[in-house]
């Protein structure tokens, strides 16, 4: 074979694998879903009739299913607020050199390296009904009644509270990281020439560093969101959709009703109302992503 | 209007001494454009950022207008900066760009525009202002950053390198139409430079400074003509000065002074050079032995050793108006002379200027 027929046929082989990994672990799954959400699939079960569009209406007359909608955008939009604020203060915080700072740094980082799962346990205990350590010292410190402490995940607000916190605490490190990259990439001369220019330190941060780094800054946002959004496994560890299904997210609800309750159909079909707004999200990225480039 | 003083100004870093500033005193005079040169890690930048409160000196007085300064913030120090990047807000157009100092002082936005207008019209920028930075060429980023400084009336201006980024041909109408509009301007200006060219051109006075320490303050004429010590000698004028090792001193003289006995005679004859006037004394004849010649359109240098006498085998360089027509080929010997009013006697252990010597 030629050189140049080589070359034809080694770029798509290279490329082959990766092609294969999406469509055998994305798009089969997702046809699959597709195809469930508009079957009668069960586990277990060997048929398969077309019943067009009644596992989402029964899904959408559902209150948990209405229940764990709302709550999605609650824990997304709520979690994101938190991440977006603490990791700009920790960012400002660890951008200018002190005695530690590479310590802190990986400190910070640690949520992040530690699997979810791991860190999840731990606030299970942390925020455990008898044994939290958080309700031992708000005791010693009078500030809650030792004989009604506060259920953390046990009180449906106070569980979803917990739920949100917990997963802050997870992404926080994340966002930091990304917008301490975006800091470092401002030139010093910016806030320097601004400081020159009369500007005090908040005129400084709103008008010339935090929108200078809007585009990182929004990467940051679409990648939690997404992150949040299809994530479960905060909810299915600290409180499993519980007390009465009042911290169910789509992830998890689908979880609970597809595979534990063995309803694959309407499982699938939950997990399909997530693709729209995903869809957007991701369109939104690659703008944004696009545009810090060009920038 | 003010003046800027530094007394016994210190600032030192703990990674060795590349930019460290070494007990620097220096006043500048009202309305005066001074002028920072010296080479890269002198010290000048650093110099600078401590007047303008970006760096905290270690030790040492900044005053400005009679005031100490050491504890105010940039912005209580009123004075205006541009940067050798232009350091232009990327997100805000040009009239953004150009008001956000007076925003900083919370002018009236009418107020803000008027003052705006006044700076673009003066720096001719007018047509650009609903610009973003990126859609400017070069030059057009240096008046934004030019009308920035400007725009709030500041008592001093100090300006960073501002036309390195420049290309060579725009640098030069850049140099002239800044040095015209500080002088309309009248605002005291210190302008670090790297380029001996641009401190020339522009300066009213010219500090030279080397590894963080002033070595010579003074006009242009008197830094180059009569330079303090070796470092001065050698950092102006390009080529630089020649300098000759003799017993304990070190004699210099600069290549244009360096010219063939041949040239003398119809310079001689027609006294037209009035500063080689006043510069008494007879020629020192050298004979100069030609190593090889560059020709750079309006002069020629030759570049070679000197021969017999006192400075045996050292090498020189002589540098002449190519209308000179005479011809010199590689190797060839030929009388050389420098007039005795133009030699500089150097002390050969600390370099600085030192008594004139006879030479034999």
């Amino acid at each position: 074979m030629s050189a140049l027929g080589r070359q034809r046929w080694l770029g798509p082989a290279m490329f082959l694998p990766a092609i294969l990994y999406v469509v055998a672990l994305v798009g089969v799954p997702f046809v699959l879903a597709f195809l469930y959400s508009v079957g009668d699939v069960k586990v277990g079960s060997v048929g398969y009739h077309f019943v067009g569009l009644s596992n989402f209406a029964s899904v959408l007359q559902n209150p948990t299913f209405r229940r764990a909608l709302s709550n999605s955008f609650v824990f997304t939009v709520s979690s994101q607020v938190l991440v977006l604020v603490g990791a700009n203060i920790l960012a400002l915080a660890l951008k200018n050199a002190f005695p530690g700072r590479r310590f802190v740094r990986f400190l910070i980082l640690l949520p992040w390296v530690a699997p979810v799962s791991i860190g999840s346990i731990g606030w299970k205990w942390i925020l455990d009904s008898l044994y939290s350590v958080v309700n031992w010292v708000l005791i010693r410190l009078h500030l809650v009644n030792a004989f009604s402490p506060p259920m953390y995940l046990g009180e449906p607000r106070l569980a979803m509270i917990s739920v949100i916190l917990v997963h802050t605490w997870h992404m926080l490190p994340f966002a930091t990281v990304i917008i301490l990259a975006g800091w470092t990439a401002i030139p010093r001369d910016i806030p320097e020439a601004a400081a020159v220019d009369g500007a005090r330190f908040f005129r400084r941060l709103f008008q010339i560093e935090l929108p200078m780094m809007l585009p990182i800054i929004n990467v940051a946002v679409l990648f939690g969101v997404i992150f949040t959004f299809t994530d479960m496994t905060v909810v299915y560890i600290l409180t499993r959709g519980g007390p009465y299904d009042t911290t169910q997210v789509l992830p998890s609800l689908a979880f609970f009703t597809g595979i534990l309750g063995s309803d694959l159909a309407e499982g699938a079909a939950i997990s399909l109302f997530l693709v729209p707004l995903l869809v957007i999200v991701a369109w939104l990225m690659l703008r944004s992503a696009h545009r810090a480039e060009v920038t | 209007m003010a003046v800027v003083q530094t007394r016994a100004l210190t600032k030192l870093f703990n990674k060795g001494e590349v930019g460290a500033v070494v007990g620097v005193d220096l006043e500048s005079r009202e309305g005066e454009f001074l002028v920072l040169l010296g080479p890269s890690g002198s010290g000048k930048t650093t110099l600078l950022r401590m007047i303008a409160g970006l760096e905290e000196p270690t030790s040492g007085e900044i005053l400005i207008g009679g005031r100490v300064v050491n504890d105010l913030t940039p912005r209580e120090r009123r004075i205006a900066m541009v940067f050798q990047s232009y350091a232009l807000y990327p997100h805000l157009t040009v009239l953004g760009n150009i008001t956000f100092p007076l925003k900083a002082q919370r002018m009236s936005r009418i107020e803000r525009e008027k003052k705006a207008d006044w700076a673009a019209s003066l720096l001719g920028i007018g047509h650009l202002l609903a610009r973003k930075p990126r859609e400017l060429s070069g030059g057009e980023r240096q008046r934004v950053a030019l009308a920035r400084a400007i725009v709030r009336e500041p008592a001093l201006f100090l300006l960073d390198e501002p036309l390195s980024n420049l290309d060579a041909k725009l640098r030069a109408s850049a140099r002239t139409e800044l040095e015209q509009f500080q002088k309309r301007v009248a605002t005291t200006t210190i302008y670090v430079t790297h380029d001996q060219v641009e401190a020339m051109a522009m300066g009213d006075r010219v500090v030279v400074m080397n590894k963080g320490s002033v070595r010579q303050i003074g006009t242009p004429a008197e830094v180059y003509d009569d330079p303090s010590d070796t470092f001065v000698a050698t950092f102006l004028g390009s080529p630089p000065m020649n300098l000759l090792e003799h017993d304990n001193v070190i004699v210099g003289f600069r290549p244009e002074h360096f010219f063939p006995t041949t040239h003398l005679a119809g310079k001689a004859a027609v006294p037209a050079d009035i500063r080689a006037a006043d510069r008494e004394g007879p020629y020192v004849p050298l004979r100069f032995r030609v190593g090889h010649e560059e020709y750079l359109g309006a002069e020629r240098i030759l570049y070679g050793r000197l021969d017999g006498g006192a400075f045996d085998g050292k090498t020189a360089i002589s540098r002449m108006s190519s209308t000179h027509g005479a011809s010199f080929p590689a190797e060839s010997l030929h009388a050389f002379a420098v007039r005795e009013g133009d030699l500089k006697f150097f002390d050969r252990e600390t370099g600085t200027r030192t008594k004139r010597v006879p030479l034999e």
